[in-house]
């Protein structure tokens, strides 16, 4: 069956753009993992300089070697990427140039002298044919041949295997690296060594998306993956699957548009990615966001009118008297539509019934839900004027009640203080009503 | 002149040097502010972002930069902000990051859509990375009698502009860049300064986009401003200094490109001569370069070495009650440090032995005075052991000027020994 599959595969796409798929889809993984780490560890901006600072490093290998051989131009890339970040840290550590001048300076001058080696070399006559280096601005995933893809695909799974391998330690130095350190790991060279792979994965994806939007490629698998979850090793595997889609889809796409180049594709099949999982990711997407807060308003709404109608009741008490609309926006700024709206969704819940002639009557229901409102309230109302300043410090205000965030004998205190002031409301027979939690 | 006479055309040379001016200087200004405020990467995102606008642009007009363009770029340039904020708050993307995703997707949808525009035309889409200095400078139009490149019809009045912002609000930039808290505590609203900062920015980008494509524009931001950084403390000078700077690439990044010497692009080759220029400034600069900071340390080390010695001979002449030699440090900075004495007149060699001058008795005197007076001071405010105090006093005897000399006096009430029991010289008058 797989062989159908892969025969099949092969009478489609061909298998140069088989291969190229593949690369570029691992390529795509390893980023994504990797580049969680370079953006917990705030090296996503080092690895952009790192990538601009390749240029004249893949020009200057080219003009060593003399012809296009991947591995020689890459790691030229590699060595001269590494001078860049050098330059940044000297920088830093030497001058009073701050870390996002630094690397703005490093970035664009290392560029600029790589744009001079290459046109130098595109007029030359000798080299000019063979080099292949405008390839590398925006990526052109097409020329790669098939070698070139099994290197970057080879290196694209190892980097992966070390992540994997070292993955805890990994872990550790990312989060708290002084803690590490403190702790007997090796904090220094673990740094070194996701510094390394960083600069790695960099380098390998300069064919497939090119110097200058490959350090978005770092970013934008881990960055989206953040919307899912809260916990790193779900995260990581979500950041590479994205990366791998988005290596994948990205290519393919490209491939249909001939003229186009690859890097831009790429980049923007992750974003359409990173969009998606901010709008429609459960609990952390904009969508889900959006309505949760709609469901807390209808919910705070909801409290607030019927602590008002039992305000409203409360002389009465425990006869509840039918109540005129108008007097509910008496206290209540609310428009007459949106009175209206709350009402009847009130109504829905089994709250509330309106009487013939538009009045609003408290079922039992909706008296016992008011009962816990209101005490809730109260107690909350007491609690902060008593205590203003714990206010600060208390996490839930949105809370109905007070119960789940203070203890005990707090409580029993301040509604000690209620009741005799006669602010506690009771109902006949109403102890069964249990305090709202 | 009758009415078919071709207005005069300017040479080529001055044509690329004003071209390269008028697209860097702005660039220079504005970028200092940016330095300042560590927003370089602001700006280089900016100057990413603007490319999907510039694409449409081009695609309903057929040219790349234009007044109009330049003042809706400035709106690019509030999204772009905005844009980050926003993810960085809402998405729990640490500031960087968000600042990455916005302006790679913005810039990858500017190249497609400029990709797209520019089939069937000559427009090199790369030259989104690099512009197209020598074709800008080729196109004329006529201005003032004079035919000048079309694109300072969009430049100048983008310079002038900028000047503008930068004298209108002076003050509110400053106190922004320098102290954003006291800036909103004055009642400045800091918020709007930098929308409007950034606005500017993405405005200067569009201007010079066509002369220098996107990524050339973050180095005449940064470079230029982060030399004058080096050079300068206060924020006029540095505005001027990174104007310098800019003409200075510009000037030299026209003769470095030129057809004879490396027939280069010259966008590029201003970046590398503003980098060149920054590579001095680190090096050389008076105050903050790192020659000139190993050269005082060097200084200073050299003078600690050759004050221990006045102050041992010092010393032993006391034990002695008679000029004497002393054990001198050895090596090349303690053979350095006598003959730098000796050129100063503070010792002599008399037969072999090194004695004091009568200048040199009274420094080496103001030394041990020093030290006396700072151990005395530290037996008294600080419960050390007499062992303790004489390492402390060597190191600070010689920061010990003769103003803090008399404070101590003053201080502990004209002593006249020390903790050890050895008698301070009094001070010379």
């Amino acid at each position: 069956m797989t062989d159908d599959l892969l025969g099949a595969l092969y009478a489609r796409f061909g298998y140069n753009t088989l291969v190229v798929l593949a690369g570029t889809s691992l390529l795509g993984a390893c980023a994504g993992l990797v580049g969680c780490f370079a953006v917990l560890r705030r090296r996503a901006l080092t690895g952009d300089a790192l990538a601009h600072a390749a240029l004249p490093g893949l020009c200057l290998a080219f003009l060593v070697v003399g012809e296009r051989s991947l591995p020689v131009l890459l790691a030229g890339a590699f060595l001269v990427g590494l001078l860049g970040t050098t330059c940044i840290t000297l920088l830093r550590r030497w001058t009073r140039i701050k870390e996002d001048a630094a690397i703005g300076v490093v970035l664009s001058v290392f560029f600029a002298l790589g744009l001079i080696l290459r046109l130098a070399i595109q007029r030359s006559p000798a080299t000019s044919d063979r080099a292949g280096l405008d390839a590398f601005l925006l990526g052109q995933a097409a020329t790669m041949k098939a070698a070139d893809v099994q290197l970057v695909g080879v290196a694209a799974l190892g980097c992966l295997l070390v992540v994997l391998l070292f993955y805890k330690e990994f872990r550790l130095v990312a989060f708290d690296p002084e803690f590490a350190a403190a702790q007997g790991w090796p904090a220094v060279r673990l740094d070194l060594l996701l510094m390394g792979l960083i600069a790695l994965t960099v380098v390998i994806g300069l064919p497939a998306v090119g110097v200058v939007l490959i350090a978005a490629l770092l970013i934008l698998p881990g960055a989206a993956a953040r919307f899912w979850t809260d916990r790193l090793g779900p995260m990581l595997a979500l950041a590479a699957v994205f990366g791998f889609c988005t290596g994948l889809v990205g290519s393919y796409l490209s491939s249909l548009f001939a003229r186009l180049p690859t890097g831009p594709v790429i980049i923007l099949v992750g974003t359409v990615v990173f969009l998606v999982s901010v709008l429609f990711a459960p609990r952390r997407g904009a969508v889900a966001r959006a309505l949760a807060q709609r469901c807390f308003r209808r919910e705070v709404e909801e409290r607030t009118l019927l602590r008002v109608l039992f305000d409203l009741a409360e002389p009465e008490w425990p006869h509840a008297a039918p109540i005129l609309p108008e007097r509910i926006l008496e206290r209540k700024a609310w428009s007459g539509r949106h009175l209206d709206r709350v009402l009847a969704a009130a109504a829905a819940d089994g709250y509330l019934a309106r009487d013939p002639a538009g009045h609003v009557v408290l079922t039992e229901r909706g008296l016992e839900r008011a009962l816990q409102v209101v005490r809730g309230h109260r107690l909350w109302e007491l609690y902060l004027t008593e205590y203003p300043e714990q206010a600060g410090a208390t996490a839930d205000l949105g809370n109905e009640s007070v119960e789940s965030v203070l203890p005990e004998d707090v409580i029993a205190a301040l509604r000690a203080r209620l009741s005799d002031t006669g602010r506690w409301p009771g109902l006949p027979g109403a102890q069964h009503i249990r305090e709202a939690r | 002149m009758g009415p078919d006479a071709i207005p005069a055309e300017l040479p080529l040379a001055l044509r690329r040097i004003i071209v390269g001016v008028f697209c860097s200087v702005p660039c220079a200004l504005l970028g200092c502010y940016l330095v300042l405020r560590r927003m370089s990467l602001l700006g280089d995102a900016i100057s990413h972002a603007v490319l999907p606008g510039i694409a449409v642009a081009f695609l309903l007009t057929g040219r790349l930069t234009g007044m109009p363009i330049v003042l809706g770029a400035m709106a690019v340039g509030v999204l772009t902000a905005v844009l980050t904020q926003t993810i960085y708050r809402f998405g729990n993307v640490p500031e960087d990051a968000s600042l990455g995703v916005v302006f790679a997707s913005l810039f990858a949808v500017g190249v497609i859509l400029l990709n797209r525009a520019a089939r069937g035309t000559d427009l090199d889409p790369d030259c989104v990375l690099y512009g197209r200095f020598e074709l800008t400078v080729l196109e004329t139009e006529p201005v003032l009698g004079l035919r000048l490149p079309a694109v300072l019809t969009t430049m100048v009045p983008t310079l002038a502009l900028t000047l503008f912002f930068i004298g209108v609000f002076w003050k509110e930039l400053k106190v922004a860049s320098f102290d954003p808290a006291l800036a909103s505590a004055m009642g400045l609203n800091a918020t709007i300064v930098h929308y409007l900062l950034m606005g500017m920015v993405a405005a200067v980008t569009v201007a010079s986009f066509e002369a220098v494509g996107s990524i050339l524009v973050v180095a005449m931001l940064i470079v230029p401003a982060a030399t004058a950084q080096l050079l300068t403390d206060r924020l006029g000078s540095m505005l001027l200094l990174a104007s310098g700077v800019a003409v200075v690439a510009a000037v030299f990044g026209h003769l470095l490109s030129a057809e004879a010497l490396f027939d280069s692009q010259m966008s590029a080759m201003m970046a590398v001569v503003a980098g060149a220029q920054f590579v001095l400034a680190v090096l050389f600069a008076p105050r903050y370069g790192v020659l000139s900071k190993i050269l005082r340390t060097a200084q200073l080390a050299l003078r600690i070495v050759a004050e221990d010695v006045l102050a041992a001979l010092y010393r032993a002449e006391e034990a002695r009650g008679a000029p004497a030699a002393a054990a001198v440090p050895a090596g090349w900075r303690g053979r350095l440090a006598r003959w730098v004495l000796r050129r100063q007149g503070q010792v002599t060699n008399e037969a072999g032995e090194l004695r004091l001058t009568a200048a040199g008795r009274r420094r080496a005197e103001s030394l041990v005075r020093s030290h006396r007076l700072w151990e005395a001071y530290l037996a008294e405010n600080i419960d050390l052991p007499l062992d303790h105090l004489h390492d402390a006093a060597e190191r600070m005897e010689h920061y010990v000027g003769s103003e803090l000399q008399k404070e101590l006096e003053a201080e502990l009430q004209r002593p006249g020994l020390d903790p050890h029991g050895k008698p301070i010289p009094p001070s010379q008058g």
